[in-house]
């Protein structure tokens, strides 16, 4: 793993206020891992992913994809450069239906957005990508829901299909499995666990599940305050008493937090 | 081929596919159904205001955004032309110039105000373009020179489109074939196209994105869409078919006055069109625009009838006095606020 990072922070950090929520946070992420991001509520994961993606600008520190940084680029601009992100809090087109919101993510991928002629219901072809997507999180049934009708679960689920119609080269992923039920779970696990078979790909991964992290991580880092507190093969982070005092000890282990 | 045209986006229901198809079938045959200089008016006023308030409502209930410089935009297409044919002589290229120099105009302006001020709260954005409408509004009136201020401008069209071209000498089933109707169908071919053309933009790949824009500025933003750029965008085409309406109702009257075309009067009409029609459906403008002119300009005959024939019964002939006229159309438009929210066309299923 000597080669360029795919993905690097360096001493990235935000200020709010008196409040630092992120701390001078350096890490790598290489082609082909699954890094799992863990922390205590409030330590900053999500902040972390706003910086990473653009949703908020970082105090200091910078964001580097494959080695260019991306300062000062809009969220569109990172999204197109590669970075796929789903959020911990379901964020939809509400009032569309699960097929557009889906299309509208494969239309994005497409870069056919400033295309004012073309009749997009004649597009079959972004519309077969957007149904493909819809059956790999097993959604195919509630097609022509509007999205907001959708249970929380198949709401998760729909998160998860934008981005996975994205095609990104880093997927960020915030707590894909949180309030979803048991019998839900192995569906984005088993998506998750296919990504990361592919080589060239980077998936960062906010879990509150210590089960599933040990299973599908390559590595832990620990964020707790906003700093990094520590970084390594998931055995070892998972047994460091440090973690297990700060973290483990604290929250408890198969909890929820949405 | 006809799915072709409508950009596949068919009226979702059978009534609504037969009103609209009845009220395009009436503006077409217009001349002929009701002969006389008022009803081609009226039809030629509704044509115009469906392209207005379509390409208002692209902006509204399309992309979310709330704007009141839509008059302005409507303005500069109504004086483009005007000015030209003043300045010019009545000839062809004197129309086109007029025309390009006014869609350039509204492009440009449109392209910076939205530049500059989408990125603020949308609250924000409605004051910024109420300023810049009222600061157009007086340079329009300061600059009589050009403008012809209060008064407007009276101007000479080509031969062809003018009342004194005749076609033939004989009318035929109560029209006669001058130039008026000559230019009545040119308005309406151009209306037709110009709101195919705005139902092609809806239905493509950017139409979808403004939509999405509208639903969640933020998760389009993150999916890679430049929301600024969309909204930026949307602003400048909305303005350009505004001022090409303004241009054809320009070219209607052979008139052109701040009261025509510039007043905050018409900004309300056209936000009154957009909801009655349907905001986000741009069926509803071609419905709202009919319903909404023929109720303000057969109103007062309507209450005139009724007037003399209340003659005497004391308190509902005062009612129906023709001056009330205005109690009226605001009694119709609550009443069709509260029974249909959605508009009239989202009523019948066609809300997107
Ligand atoms: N926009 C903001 N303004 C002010 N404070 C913020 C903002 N965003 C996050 N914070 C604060 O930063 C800290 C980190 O929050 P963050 O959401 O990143 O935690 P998290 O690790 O994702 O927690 P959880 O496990 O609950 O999702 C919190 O104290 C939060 O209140
Ligand atoms: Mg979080």
């Amino acid at each position: 793993m000597s080669s360029t990072p795919v993905l690097e922070t360096r001493d990235l950090t935000i200020r709010f206020g008196g409040h630092v929520a992120v701390d001078a946070v350096s890490c790598a992420f290489h082609a082909g891992t699954l890094t799992a991001i863990v922390g205590p509520n409030g330590a900053g994961k999500t902040t972390y992913f706003n910086l990473i993606s653009g949703q908020l600008a970082a105090t200091a520190g910078d964001v580097l994809l494959d080695g260019v940084s991306l300062a000062g680029m809009p969220p569109s601009a990172r999204t197109r450069a590669g970075l796929g992100r789903a959020f911990q809090l379901t964020n939809l087109f509400p009032n569309l239906s699960v097929i557009e919101n889906v299309r509208l993510a494969v239309q994005a991928r497409a870069r056919v957005g400033l295309d004012l002629w073309q009749i997009w219901s004649r597009r079959r072809d972004l519309i077969a990508r957007a149904e493909h997507v819809l059956e790999r999180v097993a959604l195919q049934s509630r097609r022509d829901a509007v999205a907001a009708s959708l249970p929380h679960g198949d709401q998760r689920k729909l998160e998860v299909a934008m981005l996975l119609a994205l095609e990104p080269e880093v997927f960020m992923f915030d707590e894909p499995t949180a309030g979803m039920s048991v019998d839900e779970v192995p569906v984005i696990l088993d998506l998750i666990r296919g990504i990361k078979q592919d080589a060239s790909k980077t998936v960062l991964l906010v879990e509150h599940k210590m089960d599933v992290v040990r299973e599908l991580a390559d590595r832990i880092i620990v964020l707790h305050n906003g700093a990094l507190m520590a970084d390594g093969e998931p055995e070892a982070v998972i047994a460091s008493p440090v973690v297990q005092e700060a973290y483990l000890g604290m929250a408890p282990v198969a909890g929820e937090a949405t | 081929m006809l799915r072709t045209l409508l950009s596949e986006d068919l009226p979702k229901s059978r009534v609504l596919a037969f009103l609209l198809a009845a009220i395009v079938l009436a503006l077409f045959l217009t001349p002929f159904l009701v002969p006389g200089a008022k009803a081609m008016g009226v039809a030629a006023k509704i044509l115009v205001f469906v392209v207005l308030v379509a390409s208002y409502d692209l902006l509204l209930g399309y992309t979310g955004i709330v704007s009141f410089a839509h008059t302005m935009f409507f303005g500069i297409g109504a004086y483009g032309v005007a000015i030209a044919f003043t300045r010019l002589g009545p000839s062809w290229g004197a129309l086109a110039a007029g025309l390009a120099g006014a869609v350039l105009l509204s492009a440009l302006l449109a392209f910076v105000i939205g530049l500059f001020s989408l990125r603020v709260r949308a609250i924000f954005y409605a004051m910024i373009t109420l300023a810049v409408a009222s600061a157009f509004q007086t340079l329009a009136s300061q600059l009589s020179d050009l403008t012809g201020g209060e008064d407007g401008l009276n101007f000479k069209v080509p031969e062809v489109l003018s009342p004194a071209f005749e076609l033939h000498p004989d009318p035929v089933l109560g029209a006669s074939l001058d130039g008026k109707l000559l230019t009545y169908y040119l308005v309406f071919a151009a209306a037709m196209l110009l709101f195919l053309a705005m139902l092609r933009i809806i239905n493509s790949p950017f139409g979808r994105v403004l939509v999405a824009i509208r639903e969640n500025d933020f998760r389009a933003e993150a999916l890679g869409y430049r929301v600024v750029v969309y909204r930026t965008w949307s602003n400048v085409l909305a303005a350009v078919f505004a001022t090409l309406a303004g241009s054809l109702l320009a070219l209607w009257l052979r008139y052109n006055g701040p009261d025509t075309s510039l007043s905050f009067e018409i900004m309300l009409d056209i936000l009154l069109m957009v909801v009655i029609g349907g905001m986000g459906t741009l069926y509803g403008a071609l419905v709202g625009a009919a319903l909404f002119v023929v109720a303000q300009s057969y109103l007062q005959d309507l209450l005139r009838l009724a007037h003399g024939a209340l003659e005497g019964v004391p308190v509902v002939s005062a009612l129906a006095s023709p001056d009330r006229w205005l109690f009226w159309l605001g009694l119709l438009f609550v009443l069709s606020v509260y029974y249909f929210p959605a508009g009239i066309v989202g009523r019948l299923g066609n809300k997107r």
